[in-house]
């Protein structure tokens, strides 16, 4: 579904993400862990055409797809969301998720009803007819969510759409998430809610400084003294640890 | 319909005003009133809707009237089909400015003042260039009639007006319930989500800057045939530009309806300070004043006095 080959993303001397290469096999629910400041989301900028890659290409469904614009990767049906949730402040969740959903249709009515079955998928029925500004993080979160899923994508590319959730919060949105692949999307997602990432993800890429340094199944990676050393050098490592009893 | 409630009246009241009130004061006023709320429309519907602030709106406004009285008095065309000439020019000038500037990423208040650079050079250049009569501007020779947009009587003006009124509140209707308004809306609040989500953030900007220099460069040839005369200074000027931003934010930026708020007010102030005296100047006073208590009391418009339900909540 998505292949990434020596891609690199270089911001004055640094290198954000450093020639990493990685797949995501189709129907799967694939992790991207790492370090703050690793460059997990310049990762999925570099893919979804945010931020044109230095060097290496990107290949989804197929197509290479490498400095393609954001607008025309979306309408392939790759589309991410945002670390730092980005609504349409002023527009309802109805009008925020509808603009995903006038992807494929130029019709009001069928937008209007797309976003209801996606708010209902993501459990934000209810507040439909809020106001995004007014929506706290966990509903800004689910409406990262749902524009993204209005556009039918075959691929989601989610950045930590767990991050500033409570544990109950948490626990709610981890079969949301399980839904939308079974429902057929592919899912990539950023995390580290360890535990988010252990119960949902199949295969789970580590970057570090740029480079993936690792990649396996995620009980195994818990293990890996690569991956440890990793975190541990930039004194995360509560954060693997809490994430056991969280 | 409850949705084409509030258009109907509106239409039925403006259809019935110059029937009603037939002094020549009362007829000027009613066009007045309908000529700011079309250009101010103008401005609305890219600056309101798509969040695309401009402070030279004049560009547009000055090239439609410039081309059709060009036409009419160089070529002997007659200006309705000018009309016609003037709104295309107004498109092309406001796709090739959204062009250059989108495309080198300007954006906020670099794209208001690349607006206002282009309305300065064009009335440097009519100002600089004999073809376009100069400074001195040009004037239309006086043949009234119907067939030359030229009403004998001024109620002919009215409707005309009407009608380029109407038509740029049924644009903004139409946004409110498309899914282009929706994009615009989307681009407004956030252009990466927006590009995220698939939207093509540089064509809808072309496209509704192309729209809204149309309808300006409409409004423009209007001007110039109400009032038989035009030069640089009035049609290009910052005074222009101005005008059909502050029309729209007093009444209400982003709303179908403020425009026409907006008119109203500036037209009552401008008229009534006219009539009372004739200290030039006055009028521009009370508007600021008027701006500043409507800024801090009503942040969203007048539009917020009427609580009309297709305020911007709608989409
Ligand atoms: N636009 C930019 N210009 C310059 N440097 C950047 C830019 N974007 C990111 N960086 C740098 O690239 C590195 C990677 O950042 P990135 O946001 O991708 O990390 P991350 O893995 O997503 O971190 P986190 O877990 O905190 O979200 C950081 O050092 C960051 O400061
Ligand atoms: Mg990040």
């Amino acid at each position: 579904m998505l292949e990434v080959e020596g891609l690199s993303k270089i911001y004055g001397g640094l290198r954000a993400v450093d020639r990493a290469s990685l797949r995501v096999a189709e129907g799967a629910i694939a992790g991207l862990i790492g370090p703050n400041g690793a460059g997990k989301t310049t990762l999925f900028a570099a893919i979804t055409g945010f931020a044109l890659p230095d060097e290496g290409r990107v290949r989804f469904a197929g197509v290479d797809i490498t400095g393609r614009a954001p607008h025309r990767i979306c309408a392939q049906g790759m589309v991410r969301t945002f670390q730092i949730t980005q609504p349409f402040a002023q527009l309802s969740v109805r009008e925020n998720i509808m603009v995903g959903a006038y992807l494929h249709t130029p019709d009001r009515d069928e937008a209007a009803a797309r976003a209801e079955a996606v708010a209902r998928q993501v459990g934000m029925a209810a507040l439909l007819d809020r106001t995004a500004a007014g929506l706290t993080v966990a509903g800004r979160k689910r409406l990262e969510l749902a524009r993204a899923l209005a556009t039918r994508p075959k691929l989601l590319l989610l950045d930590e759409v767990m991050a500033g959730l409570n544990p109950s919060e948490i626990d709610e949105i981890i079969p949301v998430i399980r839904g939308i692949r079974d429902a057929g999307v592919t899912v990539f997602l950023i995390e580290h809610v360890m535990r988010a990432v252990m119960s949902l993800a199949e295969n789970v890429h580590v970057l570090s400084y740029g480079k993936i340094i690792a990649e396996g199944a995620p009980r195994v990676l818990a293990a890996d003294p690569v991956v440890i050393e990793a975190y541990l050098g930039h004194g995360a490592a509560q954060r693997l640890a809490g994430a056991a009893h969280a | 319909m409850s949705a084409w409630r509030v258009p109907v009246a509106l239409l039925a009241v403006a259809l019935a005003y110059p029937l009603v009130f037939r002094t020549n004061f009362a007829i000027n006023f009613g066009v007045l009133v309908l000529f700011f709320a079309v250009i101010g429309q103008a401005w609305n519907i890219a600056g309101g809707f798509a969040g695309q602030l401009s402070f030279g709106h004049a560009v547009f406004f000055g090239t439609g009237a410039y081309c059709s009285t060009i036409l009419h008095v160089k070529l002997g065309i007659n200006p309705w089909l000018g009309l016609w000439a003037s709104a295309a020019a107004g498109a092309l000038v406001g796709a090739f400015i959204a062009a250059l500037s989108f495309r080198f990423g300007l954006k906020g208040s670099y794209f208001a003042l690349i607006t206002l650079a282009f309305a300065e050079a064009f009335r440097i250049l009519t100002n600089a260039v004999e073809f376009t009569g100069g400074g001195l501007g040009l004037l239309i020779p006086l043949k009234r009639s119907a067939a030359n947009f030229q009403f004998p009587e001024r109620i002919g003006f009215y409707y005309t007006i009407l009608a380029l009124a109407a038509l740029s509140i049924a644009i903004a209707l139409w946004l409110k319930r498309s899914r282009f308004g929706a994009r615009l809306a989307a681009i407004r609040e956030n252009e990466d989500a927006a590009r995220a989500l698939g939207i093509d953030t540089f064509r809808e900007k072309v496209k509704i800057m192309a729209l809204s220099g149309a309808l300006c460069a409409a409004g423009g040839t209007f001007y110039a045939q109400y009032f038989l005369y035009i030069d640089p200074v009035v049609v290009f000027g910052a005074d222009k530009s101005v005008e059909m931003l502050l029309v729209s934010m007093i009444g209400g930026t982003g709303t179908v309806y403020g425009p026409l708020i907006g008119a109203f007010l500036l037209t009552l102030v401008g008229e009534g300070t006219r009539a009372l005296t004739n200290a030039q100047g006055l009028s521009l006073i009370i508007y600021g004043g008027l701006l500043i208590v409507i800024i801090a009391f009503l942040p969203n418009g007048l539009i917020d006095l009427f609580k009309l339900r297709w305020g911007r909540r709608r989409a």
